[in-house]
């Protein structure tokens, strides 16, 4: 099966039933997407397909075949999201874990909906979860990265 | 292992004085890979210290002894040792440095790190720093007393010279270390670092998924297991069947782990282990496995009966920990009695990271990367496991995604340790979710009964307080059944308030589970009772909440409770004047006292654990079907020195989150000894929606510097619940109150 991630045309010959979260950690290398729950609770593992946020601890790698992956490592080229920028002006991250998934929640909030509300923000991330408790500052981060805080 | 030793504080004071500088300690080399950078003590062109070294370009190494798992400890402490040698922080790398007694103790829970260790950070500074300004005085002809260190240079003022540490490093390396003695420190006032805000130097790769936690850990050759666990504890194997397993695509092959026996220690659970070429095939692999498991003694346990026999023996009188005066007799003359029932349930760690380890162990070695909490504990498991000698077990410390005392417990690191040696090859042992809160070491349920005087001038004269819970020793001491005087002391025998007559107490209790300690311990249940109690007393002598407990904890002063078996710490007296200010301060900054619109009610809630001081305002708005939201927490803190003010307000912000999450949704249960929940779906944990604005409030001062961490979390619940009271008149006196509360 071929798959397009960050870009790259790559070759899996495992089994096609397997999550994308485990193709791309245990298979292709890519750990920077991480596992949590493993049911689409936690927001750990999200990454897009197709620009779209998935969970992929709960997508099967026949769904990628023929989609663009994109992953935390290759959000943007440059690693100059400015999300990414964004997260560093707030010091974001304690331990840092669900950080990948928060970032690719938001990236995707934000090229749906460039300009979110409060309640929007709040709706498009209350399904990742943070253990350390950072929401505050990733709301603010979200809100810098959207042009509305400096 | 002595867990006592482990927790215990005052052994590092004891030990301390064993740190000895210039140590260069060879065969421990730097590794690079996997994983964040590790290293051994430092080896470099120049290792003042175990902790330091200079490459020749200036470049200077600092080794982080203590874990990171978002408490900010590789910033911090490193940011201490660079400040003291005026080292220029772009120009100073952090490595983690693996398991090794040279550095002291790195077990990292207490909330203790920068308490434990700024004072040998300044050392190792001060002494590389002072080598330096010896090397440059030399090559100058001039008194060492003439230079001085800025910035990752040395300066001669007098005739306008200086050199850059590069140019010292050759130098400084043959000069002889000072002794601790000789060092001279930086006053406060000239601190570069130590008090401004630093952002995390971890922070670059978080935001890439770089960062590399234990679960992102591989070497050439490793193998994925997952472990069928008896849902019970100390339960065992009787028969398996591993024939669909094993023809699931990727599997292995499947290895028996046998079964812990009591007291739990650290030991492996036991179980089938799964072993597969990916993580997935080894937890499809455990799907299909038939087992037909021994659930031996624990099947008893159910927690509705369990929560009865707590309740029960909080009815009756216990063991007194602390008598002062005669409560009978105050209660009898009281002009108002109260008294009030409260219960916790059991809370798991839950941390985004579940417990993950590779080990590898071959025939003379043994290594293992892991994020741990406690790597020295781990030298000393896999040395036991593999017959091998300490100094052939060599332990990588990976970041962790979150640890809240979970990781500091190293079953899981032993799993994988078994289960290379046994298959010999390196295995990587993941837990899911369900693993992670069905196997976890959970924090005791409780239930307390507080029973208070008021006599005829409104005045608090009796305080009674027994509690009962599984103590934290029955893990590591089969027959413990009563709490240890250091679980007592989180907040219930060290309460503050200046009452004559009282009498705290505690039950016995026989633990059927694993017991552990979570973020902030038993001051969690102790500080709800006290704190949620405290402010019943405001209501029944007719006083605002904030006034009674100023009132309650009476003159300034400072407390000292040894005599109640609690260890006084050197330089952190108890002083009442400074719980009294964080209430100030929090009130004041909350705006208590002024109006609030319908439904919302303020609750506010004090308390002093880890040697910092913690004042909670909690703003809750109530609606008419009795759904709660906290729209604002004003908390203030003084833990005396805050290093990184970033990082004391992110630890805060942290424990607003931690604290509402465990009072609205913490609560695991065991039915027949099996814990009902397994995942994020029946075991909530707080998210963005229902997280509150938090304006953390820190008091600066000179008082050498508490803990950080864990102090946060005890006044949240209780704050909570004082705020739901005063906006509904409905008193909640059990964990979690729910999404919803009767109304």
């Amino acid at each position: 099966m071929n798959l397009s991630i960050n870009g790259e045309s790559i070759e899996f010959d495992g089994d096609a039933n397997m999550p994308l979260l485990w193709a791309l950690r245990d298979v292709l290398g890519l750990t920077g997407t991480k596992f949590g729950c493993g049911k689409g609770l936690c927001g750990a593992c999200t990454v897009h397909l197709n620009g779209e946020a998935i969970r992929s601890c709960l997508t099967p790698v026949s769904a990628a075949e023929g989609a663009e992956v994109t992953t935390i490592e290759g959000l943007a080229a440059d690693g100059d999201h400015p999300l990414q920028k964004a997260w560093a002006t707030h010091n974001v991250p304690q331990c840092g874990y669900c950080q990948p998934g928060q970032i690719m929640q938001a990236a995707s909030l934000l090229a749906s909906n460039p300009k979110p509300s409060e309640q929007d923000i709040v709706d498009g991330m209350r399904g990742n979860i943070c253990r350390c408790g950072t929401y505050e500052r990733i709301k603010k981060a979200i809100r810098t990265a959207a042009g509305e805080l400096s | 292992m002595n867990p006592v030793k482990q927790l215990s504080r005052r052994d590092f004071v004891k030990t301390s004085g064993l740190f000895v500088l210039g140590v260069s300690m060879a065969g421990c080399g730097r590794q690079d890979k996997p994983g964040i950078r590790n290293a051994g003590p430092s080896d470099g062109p120049w290792s003042p210290d175990v902790f330091i070294s200079l490459d020749a370009d200036g470049t200077v190494h600092i080794i982080s002894h203590r874990s990171e798992m978002g408490q900010g400890t590789r910033t911090g402490l490193t940011a201490i040792v660079a400040d003291e040698l005026e080292a220029d922080w772009e120009r100073v790398i952090v490595e983690q440095a693996m398991a090794d007694a040279v550095y002291g103790n790195q077990n990292t829970d207490g909330s203790w790190s920068v308490r434990g260790f700024m004072q040998r950070m300044r050392e190792a500074g001060a002494s590389a720093r002072q080598m330096l300004e010896q090397a440059a005085a030399d090559q100058w002809q001039v008194d060492v007393s003439e230079c001085r260190a800025e910035n990752h240079r040395i300066l001669h003022d007098a005739s306008a010279r200086s050199l850059d540490y590069k140019d010292l490093v050759l130098a400084a390396a043959a000069l002889p270390v000072p002794a601790p003695d000789t060092l001279s420190f930086k006053p406060s006032e000239k601190f570069r670092y130590i008090g401004k805000d630093l952002p995390i130097v971890d922070l670059d790769d978080m935001t890439h998924g770089r960062a590399s936690y234990g679960i992102d850990a591989s070497v050439t050759g490793m193998k994925y297991a997952v472990i069928a666990r008896c849902p019970v504890t100390f339960g065992r194997v009787k028969s398996f069947d591993a024939e669909e397993t094993l023809a699931f695509d990727g599997v292995q092959q499947v290895v028996e782990v046998p079964a812990a026996t009591p007291p739990a220690l650290y030991q492996a659970l036991g179980g089938i282990a799964v072993i597969a070429d990916n993580t997935w095939a080894a937890m499809e692999g455990r799907k299909r496995l038939k087992i037909n498991w021994d659930e031996g003694d624990n099947t008893s346990y159910n927690s509705e009966d369990y929560k009865a026999q707590l309740l029960s023996a909080t009815r009756q009188d216990g063991q007194v920990v602390r008598g002062e005066g005669d409560v009978t007799e105050a209660f009898a003359n009281a002009e108002i009695t109260l008294d009030a029932e409260f219960y916790t349930p059991h809370l798991a760690h839950a941390p985004m990271e579940p417990p993950v380890a590779l080990a590898s162990v071959t025939t003379d070695s043994c290594e293992i990367w892991a994020p741990t909490q406690d790597p020295q504990s781990i030298i000393e498991a896999g040395a036991a496991i593999t017959g091998l000698a300490p100094e052939q077990i060599k332990v990588h410390v990976t970041l962790l995604g979150g640890g809240f005392g979970r990781k500091s417990k190293c079953d899981f690191v032993n799993e994988a340790i078994i289960l290379s040696k046994s298959i010999a090859a390196p295995v990587k042992v993941i837990w899911s979710r369900e693993d992670d809160i069905r196997h976890g070491y959970l924090h005791a349920p409780s239930a307390q009964y507080l029973k208070a005087s008021i006599n005829s001038e409104n005045a608090v004269d009796g305080w009674l307080h027994r509690v009962a819970y599984p103590t934290i020793m029955s893990t590591f001491d089969a027959g413990a059944k009563r709490p240890a005087s250091w679980e007592i002391g989180m907040g219930a025998v060290n309460m503050p308030y200046d009452i004559a007559n009282v009498n705290i107490a505690s039950a016995e209790t026989e633990a059927k589970i694993r017991i552990g300690w979570l973020r902030s311990v038993c001051n969690i249940f102790q500080a709800f009772a006290v704190c949620s109690f405290t402010d019943e007393i405001a209501y029944a002598r007719n006083k605002d909440p904030l006034e009674n407990f100023l009132d309650m904890l009476g003159p300034d002063r400072h407390l000292d409770f040894s005599s109640f078996g609690q260890e006084a710490v050197d330089d952190y007296p108890f002083d009442t004047a400074r719980l009294r200010r964080v209430a100030e301060l929090a009130a004041e900054k909350a705006g208590w006292g002024s109006l609030l619109p319908e439904g919302h009610g303020h609750g506010i809630a004090v308390h002093r654990s880890f040697l910092s001081y913690v004042a909670a305002v909690v703003e809750v708005v109530v609606d008419s079907d009795g759904r709660w939201n906290v729209p604002r927490v004003d908390i203030a803190f003084d833990c005396g020195l805050a290093v990184n003010p970033d990082r004391v307000r992110a630890q805060l912000e942290g424990s607003v989150v931690f604290g509402l999450s465990l009072a609205r949704d913490g609560n695991i249960t065991a039915t027949n000894g099996r814990v009902d929940q397994g995942n994020f779906d029946d075991y909530p944990v707080l998210r963005m929606d229902m997280t509150p604005e938090t304006s953390v409030h820190i008091v600066h001062n000179d008082a050498p510097p508490a803990g950080v961490g864990e102090p946060g979390v005890p006044p949240i619940a209780p704050a909570l619940a004082n705020a739901i009271f005063a906006a509904t008149g409905t008193r909640l006196r059990e964990m979690p109150f729910g999404p919803q509360i009767a109304v």
